[in-house]
């Protein structure tokens, strides 16, 4: 191993303890896939707590999902498949040598449109609050909570608690990926990321990816259960 | 040992492929929702949810063209994760039994 290759010119960076790019990329991907892996577990976890209780009150479950905003979580949805679009093409233009501005015009946009996801929730949030859809001793008497709920009351909270855990996770993995992303940037502009190594855009990316396939599960549990049966409720 | 390695460029057109199945599948999703299949409807939500994370996984996470251990790795977080839902399931699913 020469020192020649650890500052070769074109942001081609091998660690000394591998032997080639090829080593060093498959490393990269294995651990980013084990921290994803720890990952899916951790939010299994809550999608099983979500499984369990709606099993138990399958009705209370419906009556809360109708009180979340489809379109808004649509719309959301979207964007997120968007960003994750816009990903994919930011870390196609590293591989092809595309350069530095159109890699960070696909990470610009990328990150718009994770800014734009978490405006839209900042807003749905905001609509929960002004209801008194929030889990806490307030939400057995406030808004009209007692009327749309009836007898399903507390397990209707239960329901709020999940859908605020769960998306509220799942926001805190986006916020994270903004801060991530523009340390991202931050590298493509200083030419970092080239066809011969452009690991730390793709390993992001995987993490991208997978936030956008959480809210791909989120969204048909928490937004669309039941909604044939719609009788109303949304304010 | 060269650094000429060439990894797998996905074709733009499977890129925008994918991504156009996932707003269609988007949409589908939503108008399944608003079927009564009685208790179809939640196999029906996660089969199509399930389709667009494998083609997020394979197309754009890269795992199609990923090596073996890589591809090990994303089966394994599926094993374990049915290992968790099955056995809690099968104690709350069976619990009515005793009566």
């Amino acid at each position: 191993m020469s020192q020649q290759a650890h500052a070769a010119p074109g942001g081609v960076r091998l660690a000394h303890h591998f032997d080639d790019l090829q080593q060093q990329h498959e490393s990269a991907q294995l651990g980013m896939w084990a921290f994803l892996l720890t990952e899916i577990m951790f939010f299994g976890g809550l999608f099983l707590c979500y499984i369990i209780y709606r099993n138990l009150y399958p009705h209370a479950w419906e009556l809360a999902s109708h009180q979340l905003n489809v379109l808004m979580g649509g719309v959301n949805t979207a964007v997120l498949i968007c960003s994750s679009l816009t990903m994919a093409l930011a870390i196609r233009t590293a591989q092809t040598g595309g350069g530095r501005i159109p890699q960070l015009i696909w990470l610009s946009l990328t990150l718009v449109f994770g800014a734009t996801f978490l405006v839209i929730k900042y807003f749905e949030y905001v609509e929960k609050f002004k209801h008194g859809l929030i889990p806490g001793p307030s939400f057995l008497t406030s808004g009209h909570n007692p009327e749309i709920f009836g007898e399903e009351l507390r397990h209707a909270r239960i329901f709020f608690s999940l859908y605020f855990i769960m998306t509220g996770l799942h926001a805190f993995h986006m916020i994270v990926g903004i801060g991530v992303m523009l340390w991202m940037m931050r590298c493509s502009w200083k030419g970092m990321f080239t066809p011969t190594n452009y690991d730390g855009l793709e390993m992001f990316g995987l993490y991208w990816h997978f936030v956008d396939v959480i809210w791909i599960f989120l969204f048909p549990l928490l937004y669309l259960l039941g909604a044939h049966a719609a009788g109303g409720g949304h304010h | 040992m060269s650094d000429e390695h060439k990894h797998h460029i996905v074709p733009l057109r499977h890129y925008i492929g994918v991504f156009l199945a996932l707003i269609f599948l988007t949409g589908a999703t939503y108008w399944t929702a608003l079927m009564d299949m009685g208790p179809l409807n939640t196999p029906v939500a996660m089969a199509i949810a399930i389709v667009k994370a494998l083609l997020v996984v394979l197309i754009f996470m890269h795992v199609k063209y990923s090596n073996k251990l890589v591809k090990t790795m994303v089966v394994a977080s599926a094993l374990w994760l049915a290992i968790m839902f099955g056995f809690a399931g099968q104690d709350y699913l069976t619990r009515s039994w005793l009566g």
